[in-house]
């Protein structure tokens, strides 16, 4: 930080290429778009009004909150994305089916062989550990393929990819438990007497556990080495098989986390449908954060805002009638164009042009 | 020297993972002949699995030239869709002819591969970022083209799909006593000439070896003079182009257009090149071998289903642990290779 000061007291011409390179600037800069074309477009988008849920408690709702409440859940995800495409340069594609699993595990740990209980089996909070401990052991299993293995990790997670859904459904013998308990839907909705959403206290937590947790271990550094070089990491003592292998164990923590509040949403589950699609959201988070999905070195923040930018583009989209299955084709164009703008080749050719710009006396020196 | 040696241990490689391949087919052929009795003892019932996979067959050896370019693209289950929907709404309501149908699909698919290799070869974004926009492009157009899945009822077009070739003495007898005689569908037979036409670019076209030798290693395939962003330019290239021929086969056999049509078939490409001993770390594969995969894949889809577990979970699960198996030894392989460099 002292350093980027340094630099813009020496020179005023450099701020905005030394913005430009930080890496927060992606998504931010994103972020600042798509709000701007929101502004434009419909000012309505930021009006955020208090109402009142059909149980009578207080909601604050609005196209913003929405976003909050939605991309919690994602940013989560981020999270663990982020430290597994850090480790291993490769990125989780079934976090979408072990979502399935954590949430059908959460509800037959509640429900057990009854679909429609009166009375939950066991309190939610130890559910939720069963099913973290489920969503860690499928984590675990896919961190063994690619750390002892070296199998490339988007290949060994295809095969919880295509199996997890259908594990979910053998799980609760194809059935779907509703849960009446209204205190079930706190986690997902909101606690009576606050009007904020609670997956996004939810998500704060886990990003400030994440946060304390890169402050004061070296899980931080010892995944950004073992991408940037796995043999060197090995050679100075660290083990990066077990590295690997613990990034997706808290992956499959943060899953289960996500189940939790997309099981509360509804209440219920639908095994083809839940968290459909999430792994790409997850994984675009990742690299709109400017985080190299080659691995090595990530910026945590950086995704978890692009978790919300990408949240506030369907939001966005939805905003604009655009029918949730043409979603992806208006989604996609954005993504290619920020892509193809973080692109290093696309970046130094800008900056090239830009200095030529700024300067068109000098000559060039071949 | 050095390179026909590398070419060689690559080569035996291939021929290695190749043969568990077959072999493992067989077995299951076997097995299924066995436990599951007459059914599969028909000829029938194999051309059946041909017919139904036809469009498979084609998208995965596009994916395995991604692949042994050390690239993927995940968009041809949705190009798949696209096409089908293009063609479905061109033919029926506009009243289109089948050769400009076909045209439609080339074009869409041809489309694909340039912007995609593009933005893979020549700004060096990720393959997998890339064919995933692709995808959540072509399934968001295949909507925005239609939302409502409807079967095409144009002549012509029906005409064509109801074709059969009738394989001569390969019949057999039904319940009623009567000889049926044994069919394919025409698609299986685009599906037979791509297979060989890619067979043949990959074994003994200068194109072909430079697929491998960009997979193998790119550094030293630049050193070679091998063009390396074209070559990756013109893997995507072909690969998308089959997913638009793959499309059009689909289309054929199934005669309608959905926006849920080939859903998860890019990973049954996937899988179905992984097992038939594609190397996802490029350099390695065969397009033989990917062909075996994808009847291996359908075979084991026929075992579970015809076996009374037809609960739907089943047909995942086995598919996955099978890719599982797979994966594992590739990578007992890989690792007994280098055991051996090392030595």
């Amino acid at each position: 930080m002292s350093a980027e000061k340094a630099n813009v007291k020496k020179n005023k011409a450099f701020t905005m290429s030394s913005l430009m390179r930080n890496q927060i600037f992606i998504p931010i800069a994103a972020l600042l778009l798509l709000l701007l074309f929101n502004l434009i477009a419909d000012p309505g988008f930021f009006k955020i009004t208090l109402g009142y849920n059909s149980a009578g408690n207080p909601v604050l709702s609005g196209y913003l909150m929405t976003v909050l409440d939605n991309g919690s859940e994602l940013a989560i995800l981020a999270i663990g994305m982020t430290l597994v495409t850090a480790a291993s340069g490769g990125q989780d594609i079934s976090v979408g089916a072990a979502i399935a699993i954590a949430g059908s595990t959460l509800l037959r740990a509640l429900c057990g062989t009854n679909t429609r209980p009166e009375v939950l089996r066991m309190p939610v909070i130890c559910a939720f550990l069963i099913s973290c401990l489920v969503a860690m052991a499928f984590g675990a299993f896919n961190g063994l393929l690619v750390s002892i293995f070296k199998i490339q990790p988007m290949i060994a997670t295809l095969i919880l990819y295509t199996a997890g859904r259908s594990i979910a459904a053998w799980i609760n013998n194809n059935e779907l438990p509703i849960i009446s308990d209204p205190k079930f839907a706190y986690y997902g909705g909101f606690i009576p007497g606050i009007p904020i959403p609670t997956p996004f206290f939810i998500m704060a937590a886990c990003v400030i556990v994440t946060m304390l947790v890169l402050k004061f271990t070296n899980l931080g550094l010892y995944t950004q080495a073992v991408g940037i070089n796995e043999s060197s990491s090995r050679l100075n003592g660290l083990n990066p098989v077990f590295i690997k292998w613990l990034t997706f164990v808290i992956l499959g923590l943060c899953v289960a986390v996500a189940a939790l509040i997309k099981v509360s949403r509804l209440s219920s589950i639908n095994y083809s449908v839940i968290a459909k699609d999430i792994e790409m959201d997850a994984i675009l988070a990742v690299a709109l954060g400017g985080n190299a999905l080659s691995g090595g070195k990530f910026n945590m923040v950086a995704s978890i805002i692009g978790a919300f930018v990408i949240q506030l583009l369907t939001t966005t989209l939805f905003k604009f009638n655009v029918p949730s299955d043409a979603l992806p084709a208006y989604k996609a164009i954005v993504v290619i164009m920020l892509v193809v703008f973080s692109a290093p080749i696309v970046r130094s050719k800008l900056a090239e042009i830009s200095k030529k710009m700024k300067n068109p006396t000098v000559k060039e020196v071949a | 020297m050095e390179k026909v040696s590398t070419k060689l241990k690559n080569m035996t490689d291939t021929n290695l993972l190749l043969t568990i391949t077959i072999v493992v087919f067989i077995l299951m052929y076997i097995g299924a002949v066995l436990f599951q009795g007459k059914g599969f003892t028909k000829p029938q019932a194999f051309f059946n699995i041909l017919n139904n996979n036809a469009a498979l067959i084609i998208l995965s050896c596009g994916m395995s030239i991604v692949m042994i370019t050390g690239g993927i693209d995940i968009s041809v289950g949705g190009v798949t869709a696209l096409v089908s929907m293009c063609c479905a709404v061109y033919l029926d309501y506009h009243n289109g002819n089948v050769a400009v149908s076909m045209l439609i699909a080339l074009l869409i698919g041809l489309a694909y591969g340039l912007v995609q290799g593009f933005l893979v070869a020549y700004l060096d974004i990720q393959p997998f970022i890339v064919s995933l926009a692709g995808m959540f492009f072509a399934r968001g157009m295949t909507t925005i083209v239609n939302t409502n899945p409807f079967n095409v009822e144009n002549a012509d077009f029906v005409a064509l799909k109801e074709t059969r070739i009738i394989i001569p003495g390969m019949g057999s007898v039904n319940k009623l006593g009567k000889y049926v005689d044994a069919y394919v569908e025409i698609g299986v037979v685009i599906a037979l000439i791509v297979v060989i036409a890619m067979f043949i670019l990959l074994r003994w076209t200068k194109l072909g070896r430079s697929f491998y030798a960009v997979g193998g290693n790119k550094q030293s395939a630049l050193m070679l003079g091998i063009n390396v962003k074209r070559t990756k330019f013109l893997s995507h290239m072909i690969c998308s182009t089959l997913a638009g021929i793959g499309g059009y086969v689909y289309f054929l056999h199934v005669g309608s257009g959905a926006a849920t049509h080939a859903q998860g078939a890019e990973m049954n490409a996937i899988a179905s090149s992984i097992i038939g001993g594609t190397m996802l770390t490029g350099g390695v594969g065969n397009i033989i071998g990917t062909f075996f995969g994808v009847l291996s894949l359908s075979t084991i889809k026929d075992i579970v289903s015809s076996a009374g577990l037809d609960q739907a979970w089943w047909t995942g699960i086995t598919i996955a642990a099978m890719l599982c198996i797979f994966l594992v030894i590739q990578s007992v392989v890989m690792a007994r290779k280098k055991r051996a460099i090392r030595k």
